[in-house]
């Protein structure tokens, strides 16, 4: 069973041509905090420390998603920025895996990018003033098709070096366990 | 009687295969006076060890029981070999790099003191092969390590309390510090990491007394940054020339060219001579550093007291797969061709035992261990590695079949050796990779590889194993395999036992000449580290060893990676998709003695 989210904002409905994959997403930052995911009813109360309040929405990380180009140039730039060289290709190795349903700052695309943008305490450098706006938005794309976030048709479908991970486009959808932070969901037969 | 725990499980057989053919001869060379105490990760200045103790031994180490644990806190790998002296025992954990020491006078050992050096939490994000420490130094005193973020720190061996410490690595740059150090006369010899976020090597003797750097030796530059004066005599043509260290180089490689010194240094007091490896070159990709890359992935000998090289020999010149050179040297004084020899012996990362003399590096002999396909041996008259080109990595083209791989025939693990049977212990992998080439890009503080790797089993499927090693025939006497790398160190003792510990937790005693498993105890993690043995201020022999899984292949469980991606822990993905359902990280020291 898949899960569609919807997502609601304060700003507005923000929606996207839908490809039948594609999910449709409203934001919702303010939103009450006691939802099911995958069927499982969360807790109301949260710890105070790592999955804070949900970002404010930027519609850059939206717009990016919905672009297969940005993503396929998020894709180079995670080797010439040398995020492989921490990440390796989703599996980690300095960093923490980036195709897989855990993650220590967030999963939504705001967090992403203030991940490269300001660096984190425990080994992330700080990328601010290294890469332009738009390339961090690209990457932030891309990292977050390694763990199957974005829409198939979106996701880099090849690789233009020897394979050693199953196509980003391939890869199945992870549910981090901050996902679930909004306002509507329902499951989807 | 019968034994559950002396049982070999499914994943290790041991086996004397026709055509090893290597034998036992007692050595009657000299060997360093055991104190019975473990002061240096090493045991004595040679490299061997080698324990006297033989409370323990073949015929009653099946009643090994566990005496007492403790608790590091910290569940990354642990290759640190404990300290043993002043009848206490200092454990150095992996970042945030807390020292402990331990009470060995009473029951339990409990804790004396813990010293606690706040390094950068930085460091993790710099430090290649997950966030470990290889140990500590005990001298007149005073316990000395290296922390993750760059320090070289002295600590009061009673009180805990700072000494000095020195900041020797810039972080910034991707320098870390993982070695254990040695101290020779007034001396603390460190050596820095980060061979593959494109640093500048080096190894630096450090006063003892208030941590003041006497001299630094870089591994690549000019020749006044490598301490290469008049006293340097190397053996081959190679190596002979003005300022290698740069023109051996494209303009400028060699400032972010590598050569770190992050392995064991051993001492030759007679000679005042202290030898280490240098690490590869960076980055991994060879196609972007054309020439020799002077001086990584050799080995240097230097004057204790100046540091100025004495002699340099390269195993792998130009290296082409991240084959360190940081490989212990074990110091024998062995026959060679009817005339005792004073000679070093190395398993190096490229597959080759090698047998120098260590007065002038001369390469004696260098015989293949393991399953090769990259070379076909070491032309002795030139001392050079003689390749296969069809295996040489390409930038945008996958080469298969690259064996041995990029950790190696054997990395860091260190081997023993044992006077009684004349013989090498020594843990190694078996293993071999793809690997295709990519451009490079330097941004200082983060990798310079330029590779994509996958690693896998060599032939046979077993991806470690414990060889003994005959070092006059140069033919191996048993081998016992093993699923997963053999990751840890080992120990030999009078008592006639190999103890080793295996990445799936088990830690084992092995019968030194047989191979022949004689105990072993399942313990809460993968075992990375050394293991060492002691006489207690009781008059018991004890065995102590780090349990918990890290390092570069156990980064796999230490830091949660995928391993859907073969790539995951730079190249070990695919060599260790189900280390994660075999073992959990952990960080627990282990003390065996007899009942
Ligand atoms: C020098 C090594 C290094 C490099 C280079 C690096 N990272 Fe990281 N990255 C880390 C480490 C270590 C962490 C974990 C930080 C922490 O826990 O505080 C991390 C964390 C992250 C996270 C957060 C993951 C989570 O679970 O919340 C993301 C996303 C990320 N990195 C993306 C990138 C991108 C994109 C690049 C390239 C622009 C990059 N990293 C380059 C080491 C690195």
């Amino acid at each position: 069973m898949k899960t569609e989210l919807a997502w609601v904002t304060l700003a507005g409905v923000l929606m996207w041509a839908g490809g039948c994959k594609r999910e449709q997403r409203v934001f919702d930052p303010g939103a009450a905090q006691s939802q099911i995911a995958n069927g499982v009813v969360l807790n109301e109360v949260h710890a105070g420390a790592e999955h804070l309040q949900e970002p404010s929405p930027s519609p850059s990380g939206t717009k990016y998603e919905q672009s297969a180009y940005a993503v396929g140039e998020g894709k180079r730039l995670f080797e010439s920025y040398n995020c492989s060289g921490c990440h390796q290709h989703g599996g980690g190795g300095i960093g923490p895996a980036l195709m897989d349903a855990e993650w220590i700052y967030g999963s939504h695309p705001e967090q992403i990018y203030s991940d490269i943008v300001q660096g984190r305490p425990n080994g992330m450098p700080s990328f601010a003033g290294k890469i332009p706006e738009y390339q961090v938005w690209e990457l932030v794309a891309y990292v977050r098709s390694m763990s199957g976030q974005l829409p198939e048709d979106v996701a880099p479908s090849r690789s233009d070096e020897m394979a050693v991970t199953q196509a980003e486009q391939a890869h199945p959808k992870e549910h981090p366990p901050d996902e679930s932070q909004h306002n509507v969901q329902r499951g989807k037969q | 009687m019968l034994l559950s725990g002396c049982q070999k499980s499914a994943t290790q057989e041991v086996m004397q295969p026709a055509g090893f053919g290597g034998v036992m001869h007692p050595y009657s060379g000299p060997m360093e006076k055991d104190d019975e105490e473990w002061v240096r990760a090493t045991k004595d200045y040679a490299n061997t060890r080698y324990s006297a103790l033989d409370q323990i031994n073949t015929s009653n180490v099946a009643n090994l029981k566990v005496a007492w644990t403790f608790n590091t806190g910290v569940a990354r790998g642990q290759e640190a070999a404990p300290i043993i002296a002043n009848n206490t025992m200092y454990v150095v954990a992996p970042w945030p790099n807390k020292l402990f020491a331990l009470d060995l006078t009473k029951p339990g050992a409990p804790l004396k003191w813990s010293y606690d050096p706040n390094p950068s939490p930085a460091a993790k994000g710099e430090a290649c092969c997950d966030l470990v420490n290889r140990g500590a130094v005990y001298a007149d005193g005073k316990v000395f390590y290296n922390t993750l973020d760059g320090y070289t720190v002295a600590v009061n061996a009673d009180s805990g309390k700072l000494a000095w410490r020195t900041r020797m690595g810039n972080l910034a740059l991707g320098e870390t510090m993982t070695m254990a150090p040695m101290v020779v006369k007034d001396k603390v010899l460190v050596g820095d990491s980060g061979g593959e976020f494109g640093v500048r090597g080096w190894v630096a003797a450090l006063n003892t007394k208030d941590g003041k750097v006497v001299w630094q030796a870089y591994s690549t530059g000019p020749d006044k940054d490598v301490l290469i004066g008049d006293r340097f005599k190397p053996f081959y043509d190679g190596d002979k020339g003005q300022d290698l260290g740069v023109k051996t180089w494209p303009p400028d490689a060699w400032r972010i060219g590598g050569g770190t010194a992050w392995g064991f240094m051993a001492y030759d007091p007679a000679q005042n001579l202290v030898y280490y490896g240098t690490a590869n070159p960076g980055p991994w990709n060879p196609e972007v550093r054309p020439g020799t890359n002077k001086w990584t992935s050799g080995v240097f000998a230097r004057d204790a007291d100046t540091g100025q090289a004495v002699w340099f020999y390269q195993m792998s010149p130009h290296d082409l797969y991240d084959w360190d050179g940081i490989n212990e040297n074990v110091l024998l004084d062995l026959p060679v061709q009817g005339q005792t020899r004073k000679v070093l012996i190395r398993a190096d990362r490229n597959g080759y035992l090698y047998v120098i003399d260590r007065t002038t590096g001369q390469v004696l002999s260098a015989t293949s261990y393991v399953y090769t396909t990259t070379t076909t041996g070491v032309d002795l008259k030139t001392g050079e590695l003689q390749r296969v080109p069809e295996k040489e990595p390409k930038t945008g083209q996958e080469i298969r079949n690259i064996c041995p791989v990029a950790p190696g025939a054997k990395d860091w693990q260190p081997m023993s050796f044992s006077p009684r049977t004349g013989l090498l212990y020594v843990p190694h992998e078996n293993m071999c990779m793809d690997e295709e080439g990519v451009t490079p890009n330097y941004i200082a503080g983060t990798p310079y590889v330029g590779a994509n790797v996958r690693y896998y089993a060599g032939p046979g499927g077993n991806e470690g194993e414990l060889m003994a090693w005959d070092p006059l025939s140069g033919k191996k006497v048993w081998t016992v395999t093993d699923k997963y790398p053999m990751w840890s160190g080992t120990v030999v003792t009078a008592g006639d036992v190999v103890f080793y510990g295996t990445m799936d937790g088990w830690f084992r005693a092995a019968d030194a000449r047989t191979g022949k498993t004689l105990w072993q105890f399942k313990t809460g993690s993968g075992i990375v580290g050394q293991p060492v043995t002691y006489r207690g201020p009781d008059g018991k022999q004890y065995v102590a060893i780090l349990s918990g899984i890290g390092g570069w292949p156990g980064a796999i469980v230490s830091n949660n990676l995928d391993t859907r991606d073969d790539t995951a822990a730079n190249g070990w993905g695919s060599a260790l998709r189900d280390l994660k359902n075999v073992t959990q990280a952990g960080g627990t020291l282990y003390v065996f003695s007899l009942p």
